[in-house]
């Protein structure tokens, strides 16, 4: 009998070409025994929510850098909930400016990491809002 | 409404659900699956495996594209369309159980299709190129009826051949530069290939690749497939008919370009007539059974040794291990000790 295996889609929505962060975390979330189901650069929305119902994963990354995380995130968790997967934790990661903040966290981002988070932090989040359900 | 009622509706959030239960071995799982059972079987499945970075995942991405194309709704051989599924098996951590599933990267033509189903799943351990579960999931999609199934193993070396056990046609991918003509008599995974593709065919070198495949073919006398399975012959494919070299499948090679799209629709024709070969010749039924008897043994096998688990106390299972190790027993004095001094 296997245990219960955590499965996360890191996924970068929108058209910044910098992975670096991403790769970082998905790295961190491997090593810390989750399955990390890796998507890549440039993805829509549509694309992000369709591949976290296929791979039915308990959290999703997202990555952003370019500044358009108000138009990119909030589709994100309406496509979630619309294809019923309100329960899967959004997570949120890249240069997101203060104010923007509590907007993010009303639509249900779980947390948001800005520069210099450790990965220990973001694995323990994500463990402990996957164990909440 | 059951689980597996919903899948049969093409609920593909309950067919998610499901494929993660029967991945972590859950009772719900097997409920469901032993429903589903019954309408399992139609399915084409097709195997993929090839050294790591051979560019299975692209090669992929371009056949499912080429099968899912959607003019004038036929595929790019003229044919109807077909619902597809994908399976991608990446290695996990044998230290930490995590693992880092990157197919979808290299499938993102694929998003958006409804008639594409891509599922990711991590070896968890095994060590033949796929999940112990992986034959499951198979069966959950044949169930849901997609038409096509594509199993793509983990980069594999000369001996993860699984894959030959699960489907009914296995494409071995090459790439130029990764071996002589001593790799390519070697026995092992060049044996399992029903299809032989040379990928990245724009490469220096593909000649090469080419001539060493070929002279292994040549050298190569056509045998029919049995398979082994911990030491015991498993299947022996009895000649149905007396001619029987005209009945032998002689795997072709095919030369493609995953990212630039060359060779595809050839190598989606080919695919398609080892499937009518496998059909004509009695193949397809004759790899079907040794496939479920191979699972049958292997579920078996595990139930077993669980079963046998749950009546030994653990304290005597440690101290025959304790006496194992301090060199007093061997391993089968051991075994013969454990499973109550009878021979094995």
């Amino acid at each position: 009998m296997t245990e219960r295996k955590i499965r996360v889609l890191v996924a970068k929505p929108g058209l910044d070409g910098h992975d670096r962060g991403a790769k970082v975390v998905a790295r961190a979330l491997r090593d810390a025994g989750m399955e990390v189901i890796y998507t890549g650069l440039r993805q829509t929305p549509e694309m992000i929510s369709e591949s976290a119902l296929q791979e039915d994963v308990d959290a999703v990354g997202l990555s952003i850098l370019s500044g358009a995380h108000m138009a990119l995130v909030p589709r994100v968790v309406e496509l979630l909930k619309a294809n019923g997967q309100e329960d899967v934790s959004v997570f949120l990661g890249g240069i997101i400016p203060d104010e923007d903040v509590p907007r993010l966290k009303e639509m249900g981002v779980a947390s948001i990491y800005g520069p210099g988070t450790s990965t220990e932090k973001i694995v323990e989040d994500i463990r402990r809002e996957v164990r909440k359900e | 409404m059951t689980l597996a009622e919903s899948v049969l509706r093409g609920n593909r959030l309950a067919l998610a659900r499901l494929l993660t239960l029967i991945e972590n071995n859950t009772q719900e799982g097997r409920i469901a699956v032993n429903e589903l059972f019954p309408r399992t079987g139609r399915a084409h499945l097709v195997g993929v495996t090839g050294a790591p970075g051979t560019g299975k995942s692209s090669l992929v991405n371009q056949l499912v594209r080429c099968i899912r194309n959607p003019q004038n709704g036929k595929n790019c051989i003229g044919e109807e369309k077909q619902k597809v599924a994908v399976v991608a098996v990446d290695p996990s951590s044998p230290f930490t159980g995590g693992a880092i599933l990157g197919d979808r990267v290299r499938m993102q033509d694929l998003s958006g299709d409804p008639g594409v189903f891509i599922r990711s799943m991590a070896s968890r351990g095994s060590l033949g190129g796929l999940a112990s579960t992986t034959s499951g999931l198979v069966q959950a999609f044949d169930a849901a009826g997609f038409d096509l199934i594509m199993i793509e193993t983990v980069g594999a070396g000369q001996a993860e051949v699984d894959i030959a056990k699960l489907a009914h046609t296995t494409l071995v991918i090459e790439a130029p530069g990764l071996g002589d003509d001593i790799q390519a008599i070697k026995a092992g995974i060049l044996e399992i290939a029903d299809v032989l593709v040379i990928n990245k065919s724009d490469r220096p070198g593909v000649e090469v690749t080419e001539r060493a495949l070929r002279s292994m073919l040549q050298l190569a006398h056509p045998v029919p497939r049995i398979f082994h399975h911990h030491g015991a012959v498993e299947l022996v494919n009895v000649e149905s008919s007396a001619s029987s070299t005209e009945e032998m499948w002689i795997p072709p090679i095919h030369k493609t370009n995953a990212i630039e799209g060359v060779g595809i629709e050839e190598l989606v024709e080919e695919i398609r007539s080892h499937k009518q070969f496998l059909l004509d010749t009695g193949g397809w039924r004759q790899r079907d059974s040794a496939r479920l008897q191979s699972e049958l043994d292997i579920m078996l096998q595990e139930s077993l040794v669980s079963r046998w688990r749950s009546r030994v106390p653990e304290n005597e299972y440690l101290r025959v291990l304790d006496e194992v190790v301090t060199r007093e027993i061997s391993p089968w004095q051991a075994v013969d000790l454990l499973l109550g001094g009878g021979a094995a």
